[in-house]
């Protein structure tokens, strides 16, 4: 019996010929990454008295949860993490101006490589599936003990895979597929498994829409999720890392790996349109018909689910020539100083301002409630992040649904739930 | 009694996918100082539940509690709020982690989950993998604790026992 790529990269990871689901094995950690949390990893790490990280050159560190600092609080945080970074020689650490949202600072630098094991004090670490590496979240006292020993014990996961057949319908992106998804298997569906997805639509799939899907797994308990490593993935690689990375059958589940479960999904047939995740839990999902009409006091683009320039630019198609509704502020937050770069060179942002919205500085923004564009008692918002729990985005009396980057621009536009048809009309972006 | 044998009284009782959001919220994310973070223990969902919390009370939930981020706060909170072990049908991975890592007992028992009611005085066995309700001596089954998670959990936690290691090593070992 073959092995899953959960299977075989933490079998060559933990210097074993072979592991099955449930065995407990100690991995040696390839990637540590970690945000603003540095600081309580930093704290835990000083606690436990190893006198130095295990290796400067695998610890990567991004301020981008409250960036720039928003408070006196976070900037003594700030300045904790740069005094840490510099004391122990960490070479990787991505200041205010210089990166964006961890997960999307990792991608475009190239930092991570299939194959690899990747954990971050972040649970949406997860994201870097897609690029072939066993990428988890874990708390910032077990990233202090990474930080110490440079290894970490993981229960081998059962895998379930995802064959996405068939071809997006106009106005489905990787964000519809994926809260179809989790709506189906429910907030649990996947909880402790490793997700495989693949199939003809995934395959067809740009990196950047990959990502989704590995992002949002999460949404569904999963450990690690994986897109496929193929030609589309090297290319984006050799690209960021200026170097050519040889495929290999390490890369790829084995043709008779074992798998808990195996789950078809036909985007043509099933997902025949955009859907949405009401409030209060991601896997309320409902199709756009049902929510349609609903008045939104604000949308948000952005986050490291949908912040990125395929979704900039989907958002500056369908507000260009057109104003936000009086009613509704529309916030739009580039992911990384990279992509807001980018999508001034292509006229993203200027189509965007012009439509009013307002563009918030490279990170997460009002995502996790913390920073910009909080929501009072009473406010709607649609928002193309990753998740609506009560008081997410501010007062626990608001309201998030979860969209994806084109229907929040419509919506925006619209002043209420809409579809990016009924804003452009036919002609399909 | 036995660090592995716990009593306690169940303070409350919490439904399914109890996220880290609510357990506690985002917006006191830059507190580092982990007692502090339990002033703000379900802050937004259950702000009266703190203060029925006595020191050593289970709290009982459904489901997948704790899912969603992995902020340690959200189980610092639980911990140093007082709470002696939680009992739930089962937790979120990371949440579930980073209990044992701080060295707050978790007990998965769906059976217990279903049964137990706010008052209970229980008795759980995490070795031997057992929730009893002292009243009625009913038994419910629970997951055994894995012998590495019992390590860390008899240590006080993940710090306490690195501590140790490199406790008697020095600086530049
Ligand atoms: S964008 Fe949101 S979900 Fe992503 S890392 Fe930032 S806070 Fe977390």
């Amino acid at each position: 019996m073959g092995m899953t790529l959960a299977e075989k990269i933490l079998a060559r990871a933990s210097g074993r010929e072979k592991v099955a689901p449930d065995e407990i094995v100690v991995a040696s950690i390839d990637l540590a990454m970690s945000h603003e949390n540095a600081d309580l990893v930093r704290k835990s790490f000083l606690e436990i008295g190893a006198p130095r990280v295990w290796d400067p050159e695998r610890i990567v560190i991004i301020l981008d949860h409250r960036v720039p600092a928003e408070s006196e609080r976070t900037a003594a945080t700030h300045k904790a993490i740069r005094e840490f970074v510099h004391s122990q020689g960490i070479r990787h650490f991505y200041d205010v101006g210089r990166g964006g949202i961890c997960h999307q600072v990792l991608a475009e630098n190239g930092h991570v490589l299939p194959g690899m094991v990747v954990v971050g004090t972040d649970s949406h670490t997860t994201t870097h599936g897609a690029f072939g590496a066993f990428a988890t979240g874990i708390g910032a006292t077990e990233m202090a003990g990474v930080w110490a020993e440079g290894h970490l014990w993981f229960k081998v996961p059962a895998t379930l895979r995802i064959l996405v057949q068939g071809e997006f319908p106009p106005w489905v992106s990787a964000k519809d597929l994926i809260l179809h998804i989790i709506g189906r298997l429910g907030a649990d569906g996947a909880d402790y498994r490793a997700v495989e997805f693949d199939g003809p639509a995934v395959r067809t799939m740009t990196v950047a829409s990959r990502m989704v899907l590995a992002n949002l797994s999460m949404e569904m308990g999963a450990k690690v999720a994986f897109t496929p490593v193929d030609d589309t993935l090297l290319e984006y690689l050799e690209a960021r890392t200026g170097r050519t990375i040889p495929d290999s059958p390490d890369f790829a589940p084995d043709p008779d790996a074992a798998y808990e479960r195996v789950i078809e999904v036909n985007v043509s047939r099933e997902v025949t349109e955009p859907q949405i995740a009401c409030p209060h839990s991601v896997d309320n999902v409902r199709p756009l018909s049902e929510v349609r009409g609903t008045p939104v006091d604000q949308a948000v683009v952005g986050s490291c689910t949908n912040g990125r320039l395929e979704d900039l630019a989907i958002a500056a198609e369908i507000v260009r020539g057109r104003r936000v509704h009086p009613r509704t502020r529309l916030l739009v937050i580039p992911a990384s100083q990279q992509i807001l770069l980018e999508a001034i060179r292509l006229g993203y942002v200027q189509a965007l301002i012009e439509a009013g919205a307002m563009i918030n500085p490279p990170g997460c923004g009002p995502c996790v409630g913390v920073h910009q564009g909080i929501l009072a008692a009473g406010e709607v918002c649609i928002s193309s992040t990753n998740r609506n729990f009560v008081g997410r985005m501010g007062s626990k009396d608001s309201m998030v649904y979860l969209a994806s980057p084109a229907v929040v621009a419509a919506s925006a536009i619209a002043g209420e739930i809409a579809h990016p048809e009924e804003i452009v009309g036919e002609e399909v972006a | 009694m036995s660090q592995f044998k716990l009593r306690g009284r169940v303070a409350a009782r919490l439904g399914d996918n109890i996220d880290t959001d609510l357990i506690y919220p985002g917006r006191f994310l830059n507190i580092t100082d982990r007692e502090k973070t339990a002033e703000h223990l379900f802050e937004l969902a259950y702000p009266e539940l703190r203060a029925r919390i006595r020191p050593g009370d289970f709290l009982v939930a459904g489901k997948n509690f704790g899912c969603g981020s992995s902020r340690e706060q959200a189980t610092a909170a639980v911990k140093y709020a007082g709470v002696g072990a939680l009992i739930a049908a089962s937790f979120a991975r990371i949440f579930f982690r980073n209990s044992i890592n701080l060295g707050l007992p978790v007990v998965v028992s769906p059976e217990a989950a279903g049964a137990l009611a706010e008052g209970d005085e229980v008795e759980v066995d995490l070795i031997g993998g057992s929730v009893t309700r002292l009243e009625t001596g009913e038994v419910f089954r629970a997951a055994p604790l894995d012998p590495r998670a019992a390590e860390l959990l008899a240590a006080g936690g993940l710090v306490p026992f690195l501590k140790k290691k490199y406790a008697g090593r020095g600086w530049g070992a």
